[in-house]
């Protein structure tokens, strides 16, 4: 009786609240006894060390939005993806069909993932996945130091594991 | 043992609701996002509670993994966002309350027509999951491979659509 009411996947939306709970009770319990002394070098945004300028709030890449989509139409695929896995390695219907189960539901999904792999190359070939590389230009600037003495505070300082 | 299932079914439809209410009243548009997340999750929760499971992997996977990472990105992609966030402010609540309002009454009407006792309930030997993917490759294979051709079109338009390139990568 208990099977019906509570299904399969509902052991998976027990673990799910419990990781929440865990996350969230941690959060909770902190803010319960944290003393709350905040000044104005404290509500500083970290940045590493250096003095942060302006707010902590910046913009992303415009080059990152059509990997997200890319992204979205490959988990629209899993969905379908998943369904298929919890069936195509069925012990009962590879022996019902003589194997052939197994082979064609195998090659069905090839034929599903490869005809979305085109998409991604086609994304490739294109280059809207290429992101511009900076140009470094070495300067001309002559050191006074000549290179031998760099390397021989290298080698008086390399650390013996090395 | 139909309490048991009750209570938290409730539960989640009241923190759902409390989430989209967040998402109406939040001045930050950034904070809408991440409880647009929460309201996902509970919705996703009230799905497994219901026995549709397959519903619930897809509305947590889609619209949980990815659609409210395209909101955010939107969000943060967005030029003003550098000084304190996105303020925004409500407009056209009159209307909006007509609308929400009419909507809901159309539903309650439905849904108290409707007799749910004529519904056939699933199997419970027979997995909901399992079920989708022997039918899949047996019945529906041709639109399930073209599924695969329509998620192709997508995935060229979205990227041709949004695909950002500078003068000097171009053809």
């Amino acid at each position: 009786m208990e099977n019906e009411q509570i299904s399969a996947f509902g052991e998976v939306l027990i673990f799910l609240i419990g990781g929440c709970v865990f996350v969230l009770g941690g959060l909770f319990s902190s803010k319960l006894i944290h003393p709350h002394r905040p000044n104005a070098q404290k509500l500083e945004s970290y940045e590493s060390g250096e003095q942060p300028i302006g707010s902590g709030w910046s913009r992303f890449n415009i080059r990152f939005y059509v990997v997200a989509l890319l992204f979205l139409l490959f988990e629209v695929e899993i969905v379908f993806v998943f369904p298929w896995a919890t069936v195509f390695g069925n012990a009962d219907y590879i022996e019902a069909t003589d194997g052939l189960w197994g082979w064609f539901s195998i090659i069905e999904m090839f034929v599903f993932i490869f005809i979305l792999a085109l998409g991604l190359a086609y994304a490739w070939v294109k280059g809207y996945l290429e992101w511009p590389k900076a140009n470094v230009t070495p300067s001309d600037f002559k050191s006074p130091v000549p290179q031998g003495l760099y390397d021989n505070i290298n080698k008086k300082y390399q650390s013996t594991k090395s | 043992m139909v309490v048991l299932i009750e209570i938290p079914f409730y539960i989640f439809s009241g923190l759902a609701i409390l989430f989209a209410g967040v998402i109406l009243f939040t001045k930050n548009l950034l904070y809408g996002a991440f409880s647009l997340v929460g309201t996902f999750l509970c919705v996703a929760a009230i799905y497994v509670l219901a026995q549709a499971e397959f519903v619930a992997v897809t509305q947590l996977m889609v619209y949980v993994g990815g659609i409210v990472v395209l909101l955010i990105f939107g969000v943060m992609l967005t030029n003003k966002i550098t000084d304190k966030g996105i303020i925004t402010s409500s407009y056209n609540r009159f209307l909006g309350a007509i609308i929400a309002i009419s909507l809901f009454v159309v539903l309650f009407y439905g849904i108290l027509k409707i007799n749910f006792g004529a519904v056939k309930g699933q199997s419970a030997d027979m997995n909901n999951v399992n079920q989708i993917g022997v039918e899949l490759l047996t019945e529906y294979l041709l639109p399930f491979e073209i599924a695969a051709v329509v998620l192709l079109i997508a995935l060229i338009g979205s990227s041709v659509i949004s695909g950002y390139k500078t003068k000097e990568t171009d053809e």
